[in-house]
């Protein structure tokens, strides 16, 4: 009998390089308060939300992907020829085919890396780290380049007074590759689909077509129920992950959640009775939710403002439509 | 069993860990919204927290009801002995 042959992985993998790119355009609470009767005061007591950050014409989703990946290649000390794999983690490429990741491979110049996008909406970056480490500790890739990116402002009903002030654009990106030892723990993930209807885009494109006027079909979130899912339910599976790596949250140094809402933030964070010293990343402020870019983007900000150092542990928490969610601890590169 | 006032007791002091609302503002005619300044994201937070002590439940479609302090010890107290 003769015996297919297989390849040795790394016995470890980590997040090498980290990069982020935030779009152009600052959108403060005054500009979006007219087209949904609000005011600057009730989007920050209703979300933490300050300002957003909005693309530009020119900041497409591959644009932006683009440089967050450069940034992440630099960071990690290895060229884009290293690069085997790239994983895009998105829910609003509106060219849906090919994936944008065969394009950003080949914009960034790695050699025909392997290629292709995932839909996991706000849990999508999480869900990427896992599959890239699997994939590094079993030999399929060496160097995995994991992109969360949205274009969110395209895909929102700037009159709709439950998302019209939250949702936002970005790009955060890292590179997953061998390591000496574990820099990435082990993933607690799952779903929810008989909850669909909590966070969905509005209607699927073959309805839309069949309108008298077609409009793009926005996303739509029924608030307080997803608030208490996120805020209990993902504050058990915050704790069930630092079980899984063997730590607790007094070993934790970050805490990374996917920037929904400030207050699920600080609700999850009483919930889990986080220790006094664990910084929590507060980017949604002036950054808005950016869904799959959210926590690259968030972690990046601490690591340059220096709440979050070289060999933290950090614990990444996202979830979102579907409703799925994805966790890890990891290291900070 | 605990009294109608224990109740509301332990839910002040729930109000007050949300909210930061003085336990003792949070009397029976109070409305959650327009008394005490408890938006509808702290009061899924109430609810949680109101859910685990006195061991009921109390589904979102309800939550919209609870207006007063009022309804909400009268929900507990119909749930605890339902």
């Amino acid at each position: 009998m003769t015996r297919i042959g297989s390849v040795p992985g790394s016995q470890h993998a980590a997040m090498l390089g980290l990069g982020a790119y935030r779009p152009s355009r600052v959108i403060p609470n005054a500009e979006v308060v007219d087209a949904i009767d609000s005011s600057d005061e009730w989007i920050q007591q209703r979300s933490g939300i300050k300002q957003r950050r909005w693309a530009n014409d020119e900041e497409s989703v591959q644009m932006m992907s683009v440089a967050a990946a450069r940034d992440a290649i630099a960071d990690a000390g290895i060229e884009p020829a290293q690069v085997d794999c790239v994983i895009v983690a998105t829910v609003s490429h509106l060219l849906q085919t090919p994936a944008v990741a065969t394009m950003i491979a080949h914009e960034l110049g790695t050699e025909r890396a392997a290629a292709f996008d995932i839909s996991a909406a706000c849990a999508g970056f999480c869900h990427g780290m896992a599959l890239a480490a699997d994939m590094v500790k079993g030999g399929t890739a060496k160097h995995v380049l994991v992109i969360g990116v949205e274009r969110l402002s395209d895909l929102t009903d700037v009159y709709d007074r439950g998302t019209a002030f939250i949702f936002a654009d970005g790009a955060g990106a890292a590179v997953v590759g061998p390591s000496d030892e574990p820099g990435i723990g082990p993933v607690v993930w799952g779903s929810d689909g008989e909850q669909f209807e909590l966070i969905r885009q509005k209607e699927d494109w073959r309805d839309v077509l069949k309108q008298e006027h077609p409009s793009m079909p926005h996303l739509v979130m029924q608030g307080n129920p997803v608030f208490r899912w996120a805020s209990f339910e993902m504050a058990k599976i915050a704790q069930q992950t630092l079980d899984r790596s063997g730590i607790t949250a007094e070993d934790l140094d970050v805490f990374v959640p996917h920037q929904a809402n400030m207050r699920i933030i600080d609700a999850m964070a009483r919930s889990m009775k986080l220790p006094a010293h664990v910084q929590i990343a507060r980017d949604i402020a002036e950054q808005g939710n950016t869904s799959a870019a959210s926590i690259p983007l968030a972690l990046a900000r601490m690591v340059e403002e220096g709440t979050a150092k070289s060999g933290d542990l950090a614990l990444l928490i996202a979830f979102g439509a579907g409703l799925a969610y994805a966790a890890q601890v990891v290291k900070v590169p | 069993m605990a009294t109608t006032d224990e109740i509301r007791a332990d839910l002040a002091d729930i109000v007050n860990e949300v909210a930061g609302i003085p336990a003792d503002d949070v009397q029976m005619d109070k409305s959650f919204t327009d008394d005490l300044d408890v938006d509808s994201l702290s009061m899924v937070e109430v609810v949680v927290a109101a859910e685990e002590k006195f061991d009921v439940k109390i589904p979102d479609d309800e939550v919209k009801n609870l207006k007063t302090v009022g309804d909400a010890v009268a929900y507990i107290e119909r749930a605890q002995n339902g």
